[in-house]
């Protein structure tokens, strides 16, 4: 059994047990909407101020409502099963890749979810939108990168809930930032490369941690 | 019985701390290709910690282990993705060892879980997850199968099942570990009973 197939086959059980539980999508997503929607209920009808803060917006949402579908209760495994995962001779590094690559798919599809909620409330000029291909895939891989390293290193802790998104949101900001700038950047007819870039480093940056940092991680849990 | 002298896990002055608390204190072990051996000790005594380091899941901070093929654990809670089926469950186990998935099948009807198959683990009693969780070593076949107080909550037949798992490995050659704190039915399931005390086997042993 190769690494590879492991990791897959990780992957693939743990979004089917998001899809018995709909934690991420069927719950997480509409509060996301909803988040989404109370902005112009609060502002009210501003039209232009919609348009300039729309996309800021859906980006501050997805980092925020993001973290909890990275940390999701379903991807915790209990000391037993991380014990018959190793005594099937998975590494901790295939263990958390797989969670990770399981988050990343969970938060494209919250993020393409979110983005026709985004356009009927905000309205947004469709200038640099192209970009959002490269965009949203940098930012699902890093936020699902970062997510499983704090959930790890949170894993057994009584305030697990509360240190996940403590531990990934400051991290998390270069994300934010790369993918609100990126596609203005675009709009403007300047090149988004550097900003795609900065992206592309958090990614590199997290997959490493967890490279390096995995099996401290199961250590720890 | 029909031990062989070939030593299927080795301790050798094993230390082990767990959260800065010394729990095994130069413990020294040898259980036998073949044999089934029963582990007795009071609560706190160290008897969880030594199968954990048996799975070689806890490494110690001094001394030597050594094991031999493949190993199962079978602990107090059942390894099982509660929100995936019996069969679900089992072939995730055969894939990550790189089994074809018709063996959970095979390994479900071996435990008489076949018509169960389908339900999910959080829709079946707690015999019937241990029973699944048991269906695990006609997966993976362990050379080193390693209990840890299974029959807590078991109705007869389960039980009788547990007791049918270990005579399996034993006539395949391996070594089991059986922990429990009912020293009748460890004394009647054994070849071979040590007690735990203070981290290391205590002198006395029962027969």
């Amino acid at each position: 059994m190769t690494a590879w197939r492991q990791l897959v086959e990780i992957a693939r059980k743990d979004l089917r047990l998001e899809a018995r539980s709909g934690e991420a999508l069927l719950v997480t997503t509409p509060f996301g909407a909803v988040a989404l929607l109370f902005v112009p209920l609060a502002v009210g009808t501003d039209t232009p101020l919609l348009r300039g803060i729309g996309p800021g917006l859906y980006w501050v949402v997805v980092l925020l409502f993001g973290l909890l579908v990275t940390l999701r209760t379903s991807a915790v495994d209990t000391p037993p099963q991380i014990a018959l995962l190793r005594l099937c001779g998975v590494h901790s590094v295939v263990r958390l890749a797989g969670r990770a690559a399981a988050s990343a798919l969970l938060l494209l599809a919250f993020e393409l979810l979110l983005v026709p909620v985004a356009v009927a409330l905000y309205d947004p000029a469709p200038h640099g939108w192209p970009w959002l291909l490269v965009v949203l895939p940098l930012v699902a891989a890093g936020l699902g990168l970062l997510g499983t390293l704090a959930g790890a290193l949170a894993q057994g802790l009584d305030g697990r809930t509360t240190l996940g998104p403590v531990l990934v949101l400051p991290l998390a900001v270069p994300l934010l930032l790369g993918a609100t700038q990126a596609p203005a950047a675009a709009a403007l007819g300047h090149a988004p490369w550097p900003w795609l870039l900065l992206m592309l480093t958090v990614d590199l940056i997290a997959a490493l941690a967890l490279l390096l940092g995995a099996p401290h991680l199961e250590e720890v849990a | 019985m029909h031990l062989q002298l070939s030593p299927q896990a080795e301790l050798t002055d094993v230390h082990v701390d767990v959260q800065r608390t010394s729990v095994l204190r130069g413990l020294d072990l040898v259980v036998a290709a073949g044999e089934v051996l029963g582990l007795i000790g009071a609560n706190g005594s160290g008897k969880s910690t030594l199968l954990n380091v048996l799975a070689t899941l806890i490494p110690p901070v001094a001394g030597t282990v050594q094991v031999r093929g493949p190993v199962a654990l079978l602990g107090h809670a059942p390894a099982l993705y509660s929100q995936l089926t019996l069969r679900e469950n089992l072939q995730f186990v055969a894939r990550m060892t790189g089994r074809d998935d018709a063996v959970a099948d095979a390994a479900l009807a071996t435990v008489g879980l076949a018509a169960a198959a389908d339900r999910r683990a959080d829709r079946c009693s707690h015999g019937m997850r241990r029973r699944a969780d048991l269906a695990r070593v006609f997966v993976t076949k362990p050379s080193l199968l390693l209990l840890d107080e299974v029959h807590t909550g078991l109705d007869v037949t389960s039980a009788a099942l547990v007791d049918h798992v270990v005579d399996g490995v034993r006539r395949r050659g391996g070594a089991c570990v059986v922990v429990s704190h009912d020293r009748d039915q460890v004394a009647r399931l054994t070849d071979r009973v040590v007690e735990l005390a203070a981290g290391r086997v205590a002198p006395a042993v029962v027969a």
